[in-house]
């Protein structure tokens, strides 16, 4: 079902640059990457033509370093393993309530991964994606143009920093522990080097 | 959350989420899969089984394990009586939100104990129960114990009579809740509702159902649908639901077959999915709850997401408050019923 | 050896007679009857609930009379993880309890973040702004723990003195009944914690 409907889109627009990522693991769950520019179009399209009404999940995802080998199959392109070029990425899973299927799955890349990216905001199309998106704003830093409400959605308005990107350096307030050892041991070393 | 009055009447209203945010994401991303299972209890702290139940789906999916025919028919029991406890409880927290704080929350919570005791004795603990595993359950059931919840289960209808007699013709709660804040099955959809709320406005869409994980397709049960989505219509589809959930638990309880409850081939410790991506969700007892997981092949989960029924049930909330009375806020709020460690993780 | 006063009140019991002290009774009808404010944070909130609720019932050790309002509780149970986006609405409620006041620091994440405790918005252990009296340790603890608990912040208040060197915090002015609120930062709570009632405690580098 899902594959026709990745195969319509695609007919849809010849002349972008949409991709079919076929998933690797046994789950079976294949997605498409759609430009941003085009981003809200499709979203339109899926939900008034091909009745995905039911925006489950949005979530951000922080490829550091580009995305990880072998998670999709045709993916090879876009392996920059090891180098600098690093992007974020918010996924969307839709599902069809009239039609009782999905998950079909929508991802949107932005180019870098400096502060506030911009990528459009498909709150319009999907009212549930409100604070998901904002959730995503929060953590990872994604500016959602269009969004009617771009606040942070979980941290405090004066905190600086997107925590769940993968290069955060939390606050140095861990726990004191008697025998501190691995991990812990080198923080406080460096810690002891700060302060002296 | 910030409201702004005409009067007493609502105008704007504004959530403000993140304070119970505990970084459950950022914790499961930096640990073992299975260093993930305990967290799981404490995100919808009020019904764990169900949250294990959803990251194990989520796991055996992304890496293809098959679970044995008991331990599904032990998952589906666990899951039911965990909506009958979850919808107790509500059953009470909503009484208490209109002020009825005690009475009705004593009841509720009489017939959760006996539930609980249930947990304890097959897990050893009352609410953080970190039961399920990759490919099955940890531990077959104590001697006895499917013999004392059948006995249990016989009783709830007795239960659920009971509250609805002592709460459904009394006048103050009717006229607290018929007509208030009413929402269309249209909405709901878009709003992302989920669960208990999307069916109150009529929406036929149960995940037991339409995706038909786990063995449900098995078992006969019907889907409760309210019709005018208002606080009366969530408030009654938890009664109703849990009816429903006992019909499963009789058929389910008769039909468990003997067999081991683990799926022996897969390593717990130090686990490795196939690198890949995947999404899996079930009819929690607040609405879907999915898992969302990113592997790249090594022990740690490269991204981990929850998606939380209890925050995006919210979503619509300033909509449905709008035009109502101040006072009317926290019933509205009691009747989506939301626990605050799924809402802000 | 026993005081005159006990003394007093062996020789005396016998007969019928009961001696009390002032301080005696004022504790004793002070530990009877601590109203806690009602307020859950996380998970042992609802362990909390349970042990209000039927079963468990706190009305048996006096406490069942959970105020909505800190100016009417004498108890604050911190019950469940405390974040740093909630730790100063924490410290204003404690300070807005009149004296005497007393704190239950419930399960392992207000004691000291838990199982929560690497997390980047969560704060470890209520202890870093406002004193504690009980710790009750579990994830979460059960209600007979919490009950174990309030038994012991009762010996805790039967055993203060009013008057004396040793007087009770409540009684004298040497200890303030308000701490600082903290205020969020960029990163962090500033300050992160406060060095007038916690001391971390030191730490041995090796070699």
């Amino acid at each position: 079902m899902t594959d026709q409907v990745f195969k319509s889109i695609i007919e849809k627009y010849p002349d972008k640059d949409i991709r079919f990522l076929e998933n690797s693991s046994p789950s079976g769950q294949h997605s498409l990457l759609v430009p941003p520019e085009i981003a809200v179009d499709v979203a339109y399209f899926l939900r008034d033509c091909l009745g995905f009404d039911y925006c489950s999940n949005v979530t951000g995802v922080d490829w550091i370093n580009g995305v990880k080998k072998g998670i999709w199959k045709s993916d090879s392109n876009e392996e920059i393993d090891g180098g600098k070029s690093g992007f974020l990425e918010v996924v969307y899973h839709l599902y069809s309530v009239q039609k009782k299927v999905g998950p079909l799955i929508l991802r949107v890349r932005t180019k870098t991964r400096e502060d506030r990216p911009e990528l459009p905001s498909l709150t319009p199309v999907w009212k549930s994606a409100e604070f998901q998106e904002r959730e995503v704003f929060d953590l990872f830093g994604i500016w959602f143009g269009g969004h009617p409400d771009m606040r942070r959605l979980l941290m405090w308005e004066e905190f600086e920093g997107h925590p769940m990107r993968k290069d955060y350096i939390p606050p140095d307030d861990y726990e004191y522990e008697p025998t501190p050892h691995g991990q812990i041991l080198e923080r406080i070393k460096t810690k002891a080097g700060k302060t002296e | 959350m910030n409201v702004t009055l005409e009067g007493e009447t609502v105008v704007a209203l504004k959530p403000v989420f993140g304070y119970l945010h505990r970084n459950h994401e950022k914790l499961a991303e930096g640990m073992s899969y299975l260093g993930s299972m305990p967290y799981t209890d404490r995100l919808d702290y009020i019904c764990p089984l169900t949250n294990n139940w959803a990251y194990a789906l989520a796991v055996e999916k992304l890496a293809g394990i098959e679970v044995p025919e008991r331990a599904e028919y032990l998952r589906v029991i666990l899951a039911e009586l965990t909506r009958i406890q979850n919808h107790a409880a509500f059953l009470g927290f909503v009484l208490g939100d209109m002020g009825a704080w005690g009475t009705a929350l004593m009841y509720a919570f009489r017939e959760r104990e006996r539930i609980l005791d249930f947990f304890e004795e097959l897990t050893g603990a009352r609410m953080m129960v970190n039961f399920m595993r990759f490919g099955g359950c940890r531990w077959d059931t104590p001697a006895g114990w499917l013999e004392e919840v059948r006995k249990f289960v016989k009783g709830v209808p007795n239960f659920l009579d009971e509250m609805e007699k002592l709460l459904v013709e009394n006048e103050i709660l009717l006229a607290r809740l018929v007509g208030v804040a009413p929402l269309s099955g249209k909405r709901a959809i878009e709003g992302g509702l989920s669960g208990p709320p999307l069916r109150a406005s009529g929406v036929d869409y149960d995940i037991r159902k339409v995706d038909a994980y786990g063995i449900y397709s098995r078992f006969r049960f019907r889907i409760p649908r309210g019709e005018y989505g208002d606080c009366y219509d969530r408030f009654m589809i938890r009664i109703h639901e849990a009816r429903e959930s006992v019909e499963i638990l009789k058929q389910a309880l008769d039909e468990i077959p003997e067999g081991p409850v683990l799926n022996p081939k897969i390593k717990q410790r130090g686990f490795r999915p196939p690198p890949g991506e995947v999404y899996a969700r079930l009819e929690a007892p607040k609405g879907e709850l999915g898992f969302h997981i990113i592997s790249d092949g090594t022990d740690r989960p490269y991204r981990y997401r929850v998606r939380p029924p209890s925050l995006i049930n919210l979503t619509l909330l300033e909509e449905m408050c709008i035009g109502a009375k101040i006072a009317d806020v926290m019933v509205i709020l009691g009747s989506i019923d939301i626990v605050l460690g799924e809402v802000d993780r | 050896m026993k005081s005159s006063y006990e003394q007093l009140e062996m020789e005396l019991r016998p007969h019928g007679v009961f001696v009390t002290s002032l301080e005696e009774i004022y504790n004793w009808g002070r530990k009877n009857s601590l109203w806690p404010l009602q307020f859950g944070l996380a998970c042992c909130a609802i362990e909390m609930i349970a042990t209000a609720a039927s079963r468990f019932d706190i009305a048996r050790f006096g406490a069942e009379v959970f105020r909505p309002s800190p100016r009417q509780a004498d108890l604050m149970i911190v019950a469940g993880t405390v974040t740093k986006k909630m730790a100063p609405q924490v410290v204003r409620l404690y300070n807005q309890m009149p004296e005497p006041k007393y704190v239950i620091a419930m399960g392992a994440c207000a004691i000291s973040g838990g199982p929560f405790k690497e997390g980047y918005n969560v704060l470890k252990g209520i202890d870093r702004y406002i004193p504690v009296d009980v710790s009750i340790p579990g994830c979460p603890p059960r209600p007979e723990a919490l009950l174990e608990g309030l038994i012991k912040l009762q010996e805790k208040i039967a055993r203060e003195r009013l008057l004396c060197n040793e007087a009770a915090r409540s009684t004298t002015s040497a200890q303030p009944s308000e701490y600082p609120v903290p205020n969020y930062g960029a990163n962090d709570l500033d300050p992160p914690y406060n060095s007038s009632v916690f001391h971390p405690p030191p730490i041995h580098v090796g070699d």
